[in-house]
Parts: C-alpha cells; sequence; structure tokens
C-alpha cells in the first residue's frame, strides 16, 4: 500500500555548493522513493565548473505522473539547503508562503571571482529571513554534527536524517537503511550514525 | 544500485537516461559499443563496460569519435548489433564517416544505432547545437525519447529498425533526459549470441550507382512504420482548441504546463518519439482537429518546419490551423527550456493569467534576496593541478611582457577563460583546437605577430585531435609552444582513461602510449614538469617560450587530478594561515590568496582582517602554501589513510 504524499506532484529541491554532496543527498531520497512505488524525476542543475558553484537538484514525486525535471517557478513544497545563502537563492526562485525549509546554517563563502571582494550577508539575519519566507523552518547543524561525527562531508546523510525525521516524506529509518546498505555497503555503520542523528536532530528541533 | 543487466524483468528502478539507453541496449542483445566521453552522453559505455564481461559483449573508450563509429560500424557489417555514443561535439568529428555508411548501409549485417547526446543551453558544451539537422541531411532515420522508460524502449526498438532498414539509425537525446533520472521498468535480457563474420558479398557498388536514392527508399520504409510507432502519443480531448506538438524533454515540461493551467481539457499534446522522418499522416489527422497548434521543442524548430512544410503541402482543401513556435516568437530557437517557459506562451494563447506566486511574497522574498544572495561562480576545484600549471603560466607570460597568450581546450581546461585561470586563455572551441589555433598563430610573425603563444590540450585531447596540430606545426615549422595539461585521467566527464593511462573501458591494461614519446619522435624538445613546483615550473616555462626558432615546442604539465587521488587516498598535507605571519589587510600582496589565487579553500575573514583556510573545502594539496609572500600559509604531513 503506497503512503499518501502531503501533495502530488511533491517538488523537493536540494541545494548546496558543488562538492558538498548534494547528489548523493538526492540519490538516497529518490531511490528510497522509487522503492515505495513512486514515480519519480530528479533532474538537475550545475555549472559547468567543478567545484564553487551552486548545484541545484530537483526531485518531483507523484503516484501518476512522471513530472518535468525542473521545478516551476514559486513551486517548490520542500527546500533543503546545505548552505544559508543557497537556501535563499532557492527561496527567491522557487518560494512560495507554504514552503517549508530545512537549512544547514554553515556558511560557505564564494569565491571572489571579480577581485573586488564578496560580502558574505550577515548569518542572523540571513537566517531571520529564510525563516520569514518559510511556512518552517528546520536548522540543522548538519556540517557541525557530521564533523563530530567524524568527517563534516557527512553532513549530507544528517540532513537526509533530518527529513526523514521530520516526516515532510512517506519514507522511514528502515526504508533509508536500505538505500543506505545498497550504496554503501562497506560504510553503512557510520552512515546509519549520521541518518540516526538528523533524525534526533530535527526531534529536538520541534 | 544494482547493476543495470539486473536480470527482473517487470522490476522498476530508477535509471539515469544514459543508463536506460544502455539497458535498452542490452535487451536488444549488443554485442559492441565504443564511444568517446563528453557530457551528456558519458554514461552510457561505463554502465555496459561494467557488465561487458558476463554479457558476452565488447565495450571500448576509442581515440575519439569517428574511429568510434568507425569500430561500431565493423562489428555491426560484421553481424554484430552496435553501437556508438556521444556528445554533439562528438557527432560533428564523426560526420565524415557517417555521412558514407549513411549511403553504404550495413551490407546486410546487424543493427548500429549512433546515440547522439545534445546539450541544449550548453552547460557542459562549448557551443548549442540541435544535431536533429545531421539526420535530415544525412537522410537516416532518427528518434528521440520524452522520458527515460522511453529512452530505454527506443533503443531496443532501433535495433530492430536499423536492422529492418539495413541501414543506420540515429538515438538523440538532450541533457534533459541522458542526465536526469526517473521510474524505468525493465523487460527482458536477451544474449548477445551472434556469431562475428563478414559476408564478401554483395561486392561495394562502385562507380556511378548514387547509392543515396536507396537511402530515400529506406525513408520511406521508416515513415510507414513511424505512422503507427508507439512512441508517438497523443494525449488529451478528442478536439482540442489548441494542439501542442512536442518531443524530447520538451514534452514534460509541456504536459506540467497543461496541468498547472488545468487545461487537460481543452489543449491536447501530440508527443512525437520519430521525428526524421516526419509521420505525415499521423500529423496530418491531429491537424484536421484543431485550429491552432503550438510547438513546443528546444533550439530549432525542427519539427515546426516539417509540420509546417506538410501542412503548406496539403493544399487550400488542407488543414490550415495557426501556427505558434519559435516563428512567431512564442518561443526562442536557442537555450533549453523549462515548465515556466511553456507556461508563458500557453497562457497567452489561451488568454489566461498566470501568477507564479502570492505578489506580496514575491517582492518580500525580493527585497531580502537582492541583499543577500551572492554570486557564486564556479572554478577550479581545491588542489586542482590545472591552477598551479595556469598560475605557472600566468606568471611566465608576465615575466616574458610580451602580452603572450594561451589557447584553451574544452573539458576542465576551458577555466583558462575565466579567474580559475588567471584570463590566461583567450580563445579555442573544438577539441584539438587549442594545438591547431596556436600553430596557425605561429605563423604570422611575416605580418609582423611577435607574441609569445601557449597551446593548451588536456591529456585525452592530444591524443583525440591533438597530434596532427602538432605534427603540422612541426613540419611546416610554426612558432609556438604546447602545454598538455595531464592530469591522468578526462575528468570532466567521470574520470575515463586515456592511451596515456593504458588502461581499457573494460578494465584490462592495454598498451600505454605516454604523451612524451609521441612527441620525442617527432624530433622536438619536450619538458615535463610538475605544476605543484610552481617556482621551477615557472621558469621552464619562461624558457621555452623563449626558446624559439625550430618549430614548436612541449610543455608536458603532469600532476594527478585531485579528484582522483582523493578518491585514492586522504589528504597529504594539514594546511593552516599563521595568523601571525599573515599580514592581512597590511600587506603588499593585496589579498594575492583570495583575490588573484582563489583557491575554493581559502577564505577572508572580515573580522580578522586575515586570510583563512576552510578545512571543509581545503584538500590538503598544500600549493598554496608556495604563493604566499610572507610564508604565513604553512603545513604539515597529515597522517596517511585510505580515502573513506
Amino acid at each position: 500500500m503506497m503512503k499518501e504524499l502531503m501533495k502530488d506532484p511533491l517538488s523537493l529541491i536540494v541545494i548546496g555548493v558543488a562538492g558538498q554532496g548534494n547528489v548523493v543527498t538526492s540519490f538516497l531520497i529518490c531511490d528510497a522513493l522509487v522503492n515505495q512505488g513512486f514515480l519519480v524525476t530528479f533532474g538537475q542543475s550545475y555549472p559547468p565548473q567543478q567545484r564553487g558553484g551552486p548545484v541545484i537538484n530537483y526531485i518531483r514525486v507523484s503516484k501518476s505522473i512522471q513530472a518535468s525535471p525542473i521545478i516551476p517557478e514559486g513551486r517548490a513544497d520542500v527546500i533543503v539547503a546545505m548552505e544559508p545563502v543557497e537556501a535563499m537563492r532557492m527561496l527567491s526562485q522557487y518560494g512560495n508562503p507554504d514552503v517549508l525549509t530545512m537549512v544547514n546554517p554553515r556558511p560557505i563563502q564564494a569565491i571572489d571571482t571579480t577581485g573586488q571582494g564578496i560580502k558574505y550577508p550577515s548569518l542572523d539575519k540571513l537566517m531571520e529571513d529564510i525563516t520569514a519566507l518559510s511556512a518552517k523552518t528546520w536548522v540543522i547543524q548538519a556540517t557541525e554534527e557530521a564533523a563530530k561525527l567524524g568527517n563534516p562531508i557527512m553532513a549530507n546523510v544528517v540532513l537526509v536524517g533530518a527529513l526523514v525525521g521530520s516526516g515532510v516524506l512517506p519514507l522511514n529509518r528502515e526504508a533509508m537503511e536500505a538505500v543506505l546498505a545498497e550504496r554503501f555497503p562497506k560504510a553503512l555503520e557510520s552512515n546509519m550514525k549520521a541518518l540516526d542523528r538528523g533524525i534526533e536532530l530535527v526531534k529536538q528541533h520541534a | 544500485m544494482p547493476d543495470i543487466d539486473i536480470d527482473a524483468p517487470g522490476k522498476t528502478m530508477m535509471l539515469m537516461g544514459n543508463e536506460a539507453i544502455a539497458r535498452g541496449a542490452l535487451e536488444a542483445g549488443v554485442g559492441f559499443i565504443a564511444s568517446y566521453p563528453g557530457t551528456p552522453s558519458s554514461e552510457i559505455l561505463p554502465a555496459l563496460a561494467e557488465v561487458a564481461e558476463r554479457r558476452n559483449l565488447y565495450a571500448e573508450w576509442s581515440i575519439n569519435e569517428m574511429v568510434a563509429l568507425m569500430n561500431a560500424a565493423a562489428a555491426a557489417t560484421a553481424g554484430i548489433r552496435a553501437m556508438a555514443t556521444m556528445k554533439q561535439n562528438g557527432t560533428n568529428v564523426a560526420l565524415d564517416f557517417m555521412a558514407t555508411l549513411a549511403s553504404n548501409g550495413l551490407r546486410g549485417g546487424a543493427g548500429l544505432i549512433l546515440v547522439n547526446a545534445d546539450d541544449p543551453g550548453r552547460r557542459n558544451s562549448p557551443n548549442e547545437q540541435d544535431t536533429r539537422g545531421v539526420a535530415k541531411m544525412l537522410d537516416i532515420p532518427l528518434l528521440e525519447p520524452g522520458d527515460f522508460q522511453e529512452a530505454k524502449d527506443m533503443t531496443r526498438w532501433l535495433f530492430e529498425l536499423s536492422e529492418e532498414l539495413d541501414s543506420l539509425v540515429m538515438l538523440r537525446t538532450v541533457a534533459k533526459i541522458s542526465h536526469t533520472r526517473g521510474n524505468v521498468t525493465l523487460g527482458e535480457l536477451m544474449p548477445n549470441e551472434r556469431p562475428a563474420h563478414f559476408p564478401l558479398f554483395p561486392r561495394p557498388q562502385a562507380g556511378s550507382i548514387n547509392l543515396h536514392a536507396r537511402a530515400h527508399e529506406k525513408l520511406d520504409r521508416a515513415k510507414k512504420q513511424f505512422e503507427t510507432a508507439p512512441f508517438n502519443r497523443y494525449l488529451g480531448p478528442d478536439e482540442p482548441e489548441l494542439l501542442v506538438i512536442t518531443c524530447g524533454a520538451s514534452f514534460l515540461h509541456a504536459m506540467e504546463a497543461v496541468r498547472i493551467l488545468e487545461l487537460q481539457d481543452r489543449v491536447g499534446v501530440l508527443k512525437l518519439g520519430t521525428i526524421w522522418p516526419l509521420p505525415e499522416a499521423l500529423v496530418e489527422k491531429h491537424l484536421g482537429k484543431t485550429r491552432q497548434v503550438l510547438f513546443v521543442e528546444e533550439v530549432h524548430p525542427f519539427v515546426e518546419q516539417s509540420v509546417m512544410e506538410l501542412a503548406a503541402s496539403l493544399g487550400p482543401t488542407g488543414p490550415r490551423p495557426v501556427f505558434y513556435g519559435k516563428r512567431s516568437g512564442h518561443l526562442p530557437p536557442y537555450g533549453e527550456l523549462n515548465p515556466d517557459e511553456v507556461i508563458k506562451p500557453l497562457a497567452e494563447i489561451m488568454d489566461l493569467t498566470y501568477q507564479s506566486r502570492d505578489p506580496g511574497y514575491a517582492a518580500q522574498v525580493q527585497a531580502a534576496s537582492s541583499q543577500e544572495v551572492i554570486v557564486r561562480l564556479g572554478t577550479l576545484c581545491p588542489g586542482c593541478p590545472h591552477r598551479a600549471s595556469y598560475w605557472a603560466i600566468h606568471r611566465a607570460l608576465q615575466l616574458d611582457g610580451r602580452e603572450g597568450f594561451a589557447t584553451a581546450d574544452n573539458g576542465c581546461m576551458s577555466a583558462g577563460y575565466g579567474p580559475g585561470g588567471f584570463f590566461v586563455a583567450k580563445i579555442g572551441g573544438a577539441m584539438g583546437g587549442g594545438a591547431g589555433l596556436a600553430d596557425g598563430y605561429g605563423k604570422l610573425k611575416r605580418f609582423g605577430f611577435d607574441q609569445p603563444v601557449i597551446g593548451g590540450l588536456g591529456d585525452s585531447t592530444f591524443y583525440h585531435a591533438g597530434i596532427p596540430a602538432l605534427l603540422n606545426g612541426v613540419w611546416n615549422q610554426s612558432n609556438f609552444t604546447l602545454v598538455v595539461y595531464d592530469n591522468s585521467a578526462t575528468a570532466m566527464t567521470g574520470f575515463q582513461p586515456h592511451p596515456g593511462v593504458g588502461m581499457t573501458a573494460m578494465g584490462v591494461q592495454g598498451k600505454a602510449v605516454p604523451i612524451e614519446d609521441i612527441c620525442r619522435a617527432f624530433g622536438i624538445r619536450v619538458e615535463i614538469c610538475d605544476p605543484f613546483e610552481l617556482e621551477k615550473t615557472t621558469g621552464v616555462m619562461l624558457d621555452v617560450v623563449r626558446d624559439e626558432g625550430h618549430g614548436p615546442r612541449v610543455v608536458i604539465m603532469r600532476h594527478e587530478c585531485e579528484l582522483q587521488r582523493a578518491r585514492r587516498e586522504s589528504a597529504p598535507y594539514r594546511v593552516w594561515v599563521n595568523p601571525d605571519k599573515c599580514l592581512g589587510e597590511s600587506c603588499g600582496c593585496d589579498r594575492l590568496c583570495v583575490r588573484i589565487f582563489r583557491c575554493p579553500g581559502l577564505r577572508w575573514n572580515a573580522e580578522t582582517g586575515k586570510s583563512e583556510i576552510d578545512e571543509v573545502i581545503c584538500c590538503g594539496c598544500g600549493l598554496c602554501t608556495d604563493i604566499c609572500p610572507q610564508g604565513a600559509i604553512e603545513k604539515a604531513p597529515a597522517a596517511k589513510g585510505v580515502a573513506s
């Protein structure tokens, strides 16, 4: 029996700066959703260079249609941002009064490509604006928590855990364990730790 | 993820469009596949190479796309189902052979598919191109999948068609299908059990017989099949107020637009999968049921023009709908589409107003984001050896002082045009273009040209198309320096091996042919540098640039791709900025490390007024310790380990 979606199609954005591992985040979510019997389209938008630019992942979930790989303007239901400026970048294009936002508040500076200096905005103000522009916001210290677990790159799996724990997707811990076992058979234990930490964090948040 | 040859008919998996194409080939009993890496086509070959041994198929990375197609044609004409896969630029490279193959046919052999992946919007390409025109030019059939399931099913079907027509056939995809993932329900695998044998008859038809006539007769046969092919679908009311004719990824955007505007009962969507030749009877039938048509396709108005030509040929008693599309200015004849770009013309034609979101919210988000969303341009990865090479070239050209410049290659090397490569590269384009252009500039002295020119090639490109240009320079004694950026990988497209490495696609050791051996055989000066030895490399560059008067010189910048290294082992160094040594704003370097060198791992701390390392991004290569004039960036060997 297929679980209910809060909307159909459900439109989820996973955003990060290239190199943060948000593509893996998306793989895990998509694999789990397909295993549950949903139709999933996973599209990406990325610049040609390898590092420093934003990487947008669009995940569309439906019971009946194979949706477009790109979310139309103002139509994201959930935004998972691995970096706070990137959360705002996505809100500016895809946000709406009902959007749910999960954000890792760890800033990544932009590379100064102009030579004029790039001023990263005030983090407090940024987080305040993100919260004001979202129906609900979860602030998950994913990088910090992953570093405590031994590797900051696992921030992405912490976020997957938080997403699963938040209940916005029809996925649970078992569904994620199955896909983690498939993708990372050798590192299942450390990944499950990161996943569980994310689930805990989102529970504390509420 | 399970391998794509999982024997589970009926199972639904999430596959990338490219993986779906590979699966379709396995379900058709493919035996031979050859390719050269190029985004967005690169994943098809590895998916098949991975399972090659147990599926009795041969898979290779070829030296370039023309050789790949020749290889696949050899297999097909010897009775083995074959496929050559490439991006649009690769199809351009293969075009010469492809043109004769299109006329000659397959000598009654097995099916042969050329898979061409286009990149509308040129996110990962030197140009934007709509390769559908090639099929029309060569008079071969072309199909295009509109989703992931079709990518698989079409591939399988095309092998049958190719055999039936005795013709090369083309499968065209776009990035948003090839590189997007979606649901695919698997079919039965077909083992490759055909023996390879080349029939000595029929004899080639030489002389005055024009084989082109036969290609047209095959196209007519293809058209008959296309009229009832399962890949052309109609969704909507029997007599729609507006008919959308679409294909490829645009189909998914068009359906989204119709749903968002709630036009399912008023607008019909005709999704074509058989693009060339046009299934004319089918299209005519649908034209007769509507008074308005909107074409939704990316880049060229290819289907639009075919349909308008058909409508014109039907005469005054035929259907006469109003046509909207690129000609009418409702859609652009360039760029990648998305749902919003379809919603706009659709709403306009149907006289609807569309608001994407609450205007109050839009104003609020605009106010915040205009202040807070910083520009984030991409650059070379932390630890990238190209940054070091470009730095050495940048410095050497400054020291030389004659307005020298570099040419660029495709892939990662294109960073040379921008800040990541210190703007040293000024012109390039096409595989091997970096060498051929430099070769040309090197002959302009007689017209007063006195700037040093540094031709640029990646290592994979050197083999692909660089060798003839270099040899031309040697023969004609052109004055230039060729730099081969050898990071031992085709990194941008996913670390495919090449002849310098010797490892083949199927993971066996072939014969490695080092770049320096080839260059030395030409009898020219060859230097090999590790660009991480910055001072030494800069000195060598300056010396080689000035070593004029006896034809081209070659500098091989050899240092492994950092991403490839990091897959194998942990970081070599721990790196930090010593705050006592960093003079910050007051240093004469004017923030050299973050303003000019710009490795993503370095950042400026506005509060302390000094540079620092972002330990989450830093890969521990240690290169930046050599660029700080104060020696404030310090390193120590990190504990060695295997990458997790």
